[in-house]
């Protein structure tokens, strides 16, 4: 089929070109994190020269100006510790959720399904008090509002795949005399690991992004990378080191970029699994 | 039954970390939010019953009905040319088509980037553009900041509808489409007739995410133009926090219109959800 041939070759070459301009704004933010503060503002899309050119100095001196280092360390504990932390709680709810016959399982489950939908401004001002009262505002604390407040999602894809697995294997594991602990983390938890992949992207993706829940509870103190980085344009009036903003930019895409590579595989297949089951 | 009578005394271990966690982090807060929405307060504690009269001042609110608007256009626009450019990549990406892998990790990738950073990377982008082409800046017009947003809400969201899409495409029963190549049908009628109605799931899920995540738009809002000019481009979840933390006395008010909010979405969620579930067929 000649017609097929010609639709492949003009099909690739579309999307190549697509793909170059879908990659343009992050690599101006890069050629700009390379010039010098006073020319980033004036022509964002003229290419370094010998004028403009900073070498790493925006990455060297900015950077030290904005935070970042110690925001990074913040954002990969808080992130990596709230993941781990969901993913446990969650999946053990949802197994007792999906197993336990009773009116309370099913109203808690109706009550997480229900709390995906609610937007984060209709409990921001309140959360932000409970956390105080309850000494919940510092990056410990954090992790308990990140369980609770995301443990919608994770409980709801736990559960229907805890419903698919045939309750027969528990039945045997209870009657050679394993204990309901045993039962979870020994039969339970391994076959859970797709779904766990799935959830651990979500909410990765989620908390590693998220600016309002860190800026209003411990903002003040702690800056994770998406806070440090608006407090930094919204902070500096009329002194802005435009140079060490675009390196700092680069500095947090980069984390995203290293992710996305390590894990493409299980990403694309973790969005299409969690895309199915909501 | 039995696993179930088994494990139910087990609620403290397996159900009550995650749902203290839920108590302190949603119940509670969900509930006070209600209840202050109907109360003058500043500090919570005290708090003094004023009915409705919140509500009413969210209602007769020029800015609010404003950011209202804002966000309707906003998502109505961005749900249409996400969906449809995604859509339409998809397809192309599941023709056999050289490269596919590296295509779509490229169109995926903005989509795991946070709404902060990404609103500066555009408006450093549009504010060069606009300088260049009129000597303007992203802030001098309301038309800018909108059609920036939708430009930003695009570049980020098509990506991940787009592999959803392709896991649709991939899960029409092959037949389905050969059938409809035998009857020699045309590209327009095969499309509307036989592949949308295909993927209904698909779009099903894609509107969802698309819909909710537009309407809650906050970080990208903020970044690209925090409003401006005027708060003309502020949205719903924008507008709500400014009057939260930036107005004097207004806590009332704002916990009335996140409540507005909150019943708006979840409305729409569930309008949309029933309207695209009705269209979808069994292979």
């Amino acid at each position: 089929m000649e017609k097929q041939k010609v639709f492949r070759v003009i099909g690739f070459w579309g999307l190549a070109v697509l793909a170059v301009i879908y990659l343009v704004p992050l690599l101006l933010v890069v050629m700009n994190s390379l010039k010098g503060n006073l020319f980033v503002s004036s022509d964002p899309f003229a290419l370094p020269d010998s004028q403009s050119f900073a070498a790493g100095a925006n990455y060297t001196g900015g950077v030290a100006k904005t935070g970042f280092v110690s925001a990074l360390g913040l954002s990969l504990f808080i992130t990596v510790l709230s993941v781990l932390v969901i993913l446990l709680v969650t999946s053990m709810t949802a197994w007792y959720i999906a197993r336990v016959k009773a009116w309370y399982t099913s109203a808690l489950y109706y009550l997480f399904v229900f709390s995906m939908i609610v937007p984060f401004q209709m409990v921001m001002f309140t959360m932000s008090k409970v956390a105080n009262v309850t000494g919940l505002d510092n990056p410990l604390g954090i992790v308990v509002l990140y369980t609770g407040f995301g443990a919608g999602l994770s409980v709801f894809i736990f559960v229907g795949f805890i419903r698919a697995i045939p309750i027969e294997i528990e039945e045997a594991a209870m009657i050679d005399g394993a204990s309901p602990w045993q039962v979870f983390f020994t039969v339970i938890f391994p076959i859970l690991r797709p779904t766990a992949m799935t959830g651990a992207l979500l909410n990765t993706m989620w908390i590693w992004n998220d600016d309002l829940l860190p800026y209003l509870v411990i903002g003040s103190e702690w800056k994770t990378i998406p806070v440090a980085v608006q407090s930094y344009m919204v902070g500096a009036y009329g002194h802005k080191d435009m140079g060490g903003f675009m390196a700092m930019l680069v500095l947090s895409i980069i984390p995203i970029v290293v992710f996305f590579l390590i894990g493409q595989k299980s990403i694309i297949k973790g969005v299409t699994a969690g895309a199915v089951k909501g | 039954m039995r696993v179930s009578a088994y494990i139910k005394k087990w609620f403290p271990a397996f159900a009550l970390p995650t749902f203290l966690a839920f108590i302190l982090a949603f119940i509670v807060p969900f509930g006070m939010g209600l209840y202050l929405s109907f109360t003058k307060f500043r500090t919570v504690n005290d708090a003094q019953w004023t009915g409705v009269s919140n509500y009413v001042a969210a209602l007769t609110d020029g800015s609010f009905l404003n950011s209202l608007w804002f966000s309707v256009r906003f998502t109505v626009i961005s749900v249409i040319t996400v969906n449809v450019f995604a859509f339409a990549l998809a397809m192309l990406l599941t023709k056999a088509i050289r490269g596919t892998n590296l295509f779509r990790a490229v169109f995926f990738l903005p989509n795991l980037i946070g709404g902060i950073v990404l609103g500066y990377v555009w408006n450093l982008i549009l504010t060069g553009i606009l300088k260049a082409l009129f000597a303007q800046d992203l802030t001098y017009s309301a038309t800018y900041g909108f059609v920036g947003l939708v430009i930003l809400v695009n570049w980020q969201m098509i990506g991940y509808m787009m592999v959803i899409y392709i896991a649709g495409f991939q899960n029409i029963p092959g037949d389905v489409m050969e059938a409809a190549d035998i009857d020699g049908a045309a590209f327009w009628p095969k499309l509307f007739r036989v592949t949308i109605p295909m993927m209904a799931g698909s779009i099903t899920i894609c509107t969802f995410l698309t819909l909710s995540n537009c309407l809650k738009m906050f970080d990208q809002n903020l970044a690209l133009t925090s409003g401006a000019p005027n708060n003309e481009t502020e949205g719903l979840a924008l507008n709500i926090y400014r009057t939260f933390y930036l107005l004097r006395n207004q806590q009332g008010v704002a916990q009335a219109k996140a409540v507005i909010f909150f019943v708006f979405v979840a409305v729409v969620a569930f309008f949309q959800l029933r309207a695209t579930r009705s269209q979808e067929v069994d292979a």
